[in-house]
């Protein structure tokens, strides 16, 4: 391992994106740029007029920001989870698309937080949730939970970093300086190696109970009030299975484009796509189950109060999008992913962006048509949400889409050195552990 | 200790609006127009909601005027992040304006929608503008309010009865709904006094309290009509 910073040629492709920079990267930059401003000033807007610029009202106080919100910390699920789940189970394709995954995390928990802190009528007073915190609040909860999940999610994101900036640092050209402190004085001992080994298991493990607790308390933001259709108890796993769902889906999106872009299709592999694909079917069947299970219970049960809210989803005036979740989320995927033939990049590619749509739909079908039936009468008001809403969507999602891009221009997108060591070592180490698990070989 | 509650006998309303008007004025709340009242907007700390029971042809409607519940258990502190609303020692669900962040999660959690946001900075015409009440501080936009049993006045009250040398007596304290209500309609005192109006007319037969199921013990009772 001693001897990485001898080989600069190999994997140089992994390197380009960072040497250099083309046009396409100017010109996309720009656009994000173009919508993020826009974005900005819509926020603007509502900043100096109130929230009445937005198309809420009472009953639906909560909307597309809401929405928005529990929809990026979904995605969210993707990276950390995934790699985590993968990094323990040993699972030898998890090389190359680690990284990818765990950056995914970290930009897009901004997002969620950002939505909730847009969606306050008081953003000056944010802080007011530190001084007089109150902690039977469940948004206290989330606080918490996401602070730990940021934080791990960092950590776990910049440990397998250090010996990729330790190659930057000694190969590359620009920014010398920058690279050797975030290095953090990496050599490649065989000391060090241990440590960072230790370290990531340790992240790898502390991660994934936190993923679940930052999910399961985000649905507690509903399941712990009174109100029909949000009082669930199913709520904690349905909302943990849709962000891994929604999670994976995003995954694949970006693994295409990286791919494409970069021109990665020796370290993507269809291999990959399979067996995310794979994956990606579970967890469409589990979304399947848990949603069946749901409005199956409140369907038989059959209290008036709940069914107000039934129909007005299944026939009602939220029968487009409900029907529309179902669609992107179950019709669109299941076969693309259940056929092999199918379940190549392009096929999963599709398969993925229609589940991302279909669970940005669910999220909001979950949230607005209880808001708009409340227990006692009231007049009918239907939210719709305005140009502000949309554009700041649009916004947030420009302003991910730039970050993962500017990442891919300062760092390997794919890590280089768990790539190498794939290749160094772990055909010897699979190789032995095969043996551990046949009856009728020795193991000393 | 006083425990604040309310009485509404519907036998008695004539769903006149005077107790809505009368809040309106005493409370500073904002007037914001057609348009915007069109969109669900209004804020109205005490509202007439109009309960249609069976379908044509026998359809039955009542007006029951809706203050807050002042609930014992109120879904809507418990959600609340930073202590901006909460249950004091004498029952009443206070609000603190200059606390709120405006996330609105207490107005998601109350079964009652009692809750109002404003969505805007307040307004009200020239002409009214004189006429605030100055007891009542005037909420900024992108905050909750909420009815408050007119708890300035119980201040009042109270500074009062401390300047007199005496005890707080209920006659002191009462909300502004109430003393406007023309028919005699609506009662209020202390539930904790079991010789008051109030608590007397709360066992009464007729009494009953909005979804009484949920376990929000309300402190508003309502009693039925043609009983």
């Amino acid at each position: 391992m001693e001897k990485d910073h001898e080989k600069p040629v190999e994997d140089l492709i992994l390197f380009e994106p960072i040497l250099k920079t083309g046009k396409a990267f100017y010109l996309a930059f720009a656009t994000l740029v173009a919508v993020i401003l826009w974005a900005a000033g819509a926020y603007l807007y509502q900043y100096r007029h109130g929230l009445g610029v937005t198309g809420l009202a009472r009953p639906t106080f909560w909307g597309v920001y809401i929405t928005n919100f529990v929809f990026f910390i979904g995605i969210s699920h993707a990276g950390t989870l995934i790699s985590a789940i993968l990094r323990l189970a040993k699972a030898e394709w998890r090389r190359s698309i680690t990284r990818s995954a765990e950056v995914i995390t970290v930009l897009v928990l901004f997002f969620g937080v950002g939505n909730i802190l847009m969606d306050l009528g008081r953003p000056d007073r944010m802080l007011n949730i530190i001084k007089y915190s109150q902690f039977q609040s469940p948004l206290l909860w989330d606080v918490s939970s996401i602070t730990v999940y940021l934080t791990a999610s960092s950590i776990y994101l910049f440990l397998p970093l250090i010996p990729d900036i330790a190659l930057l640092r000694d190969h590359g050209g620009k920014w010398k300086w920058f690279y050797r402190i975030l290095a953090l004085g990496w050599k490649g001992t065989e000391r060090q190696h241990r440590l960072l080994e230790k370290g990531i298991a340790f992240m790898a493990i502390l991660v994934i109970p936190v993923a679940v607790s930052v999910h399961t308390v985000v649905s507690f933001v509903f399941a712990m009030t009174i109100q029909p259709m949000w009082h669930s108890a199913i709520f904690g796993p349905y909302f943990v299975a849709g962000a891994i769902f929604s999670g994976i889906a995003a995954l694949i999106v970006a693994m295409n484009l990286i791919r494409k872009v970069y021109h990665l299709e020796d370290y993507l592999r269809p291999v990959h796509f399979n067996n995310l694909g794979i994956l990606l079917l579970v967890m469409t069947l589990l979304w399947f189950y848990f949603t069946f299970t749901e409005y199956l219970t409140v369907y038989y049960g059959a209290e008036p109060l709940h069914m107000t809210i039934f129909w007005s989803k299944f026939t009602g005036r939220f029968a487009l999008p409900f029907w529309g979740m179902f669609f992107f989320c179950f019709v669109v995927p299941l076969p693309l992913l259940s056929l092999r033939r199918t379940r190549t990049p392009l096929g999963t590619l599709i398969a993925s962006i229609s589940i991302v749509i279909g669970m940005w739909l669910e999220r909001y079908i979950i949230v607005v048509p209880t808001l708009t039936n409340p227990r006692l009468p009231n007049e009918t008001v239907l939210y719709a949400p305005t140009w502000v809403e949309w554009s700041i969507f649009a916004g947030c999602i420009s302003f991910f889409v730039l970050l993962y891009m500017i990442f891919t221009k300062v760092f390997p997108i794919v890590s280089i050195w768990e790539v190498r060591e794939g290749r160094e070592k772990s055909m010897a180490e699979v190789q032995e552990r095969i043996r551990t698990y046949l009856p009728g070989i020795s193991v000393e | 200790m006083h425990r604040w509650g309310m009485v509404i006998d519907l036998d008695k309303c004539s769903a006149c609006q005077a107790c809505v008007v009368a809040c309106q004025a005493e409370n500073n709340i904002a007037i914001i127009g057609p348009e915007e009242a069109a969109k669900g907007r209004t804020i109205h700390w005490i509202e007439l909601i109009p309960y249609v029971e069976g379908e044509y042809p026998h359809v039955k409607a009542r007006l029951i005027p809706r203050p807050c519940m002042h609930c014992d258990h109120p879904p809507c502190t418990k959600v609340c992040p930073v202590y901006a609303t909460y249950i004091n020692e004498e029952g009443l669900v206070a609000q603190i304006n200059y606390r709120c962040i405006g996330c609105r999660y207490c107005t998601t959690a109350c079964p009652y929608t009692v809750k109002y946001f404003n969505w805007y900075p307040p307004q009200w015409p020239k002409e009214m503008k004189g006429s605030l009440n100055r007891d009542v501080s005037i909420r900024t936009k992108g905050v909750v309010e909420k009815c408050t049993f007119c708890s300035h006045r119980l201040l009042r009250a109270r500074e009062k009865a401390k300047i007199e040398g005496r005890e707080l007596l209920p006659e002191d304290y009462i909300p502004a709904c109430v003393q406007a209500c023309p028919s005699g309609a609506m009662y209020f005192g202390d539930l904790n006094d079991p010789h008051s109006t109030v608590s007397i007319l709360s066992r009464e037969r007729r009494a009953f309290r909005l979804m009484e199921e949920l376990g929000t013990e309300p402190k508003v009772y309502y009693l039925a009509e043609g009983m």
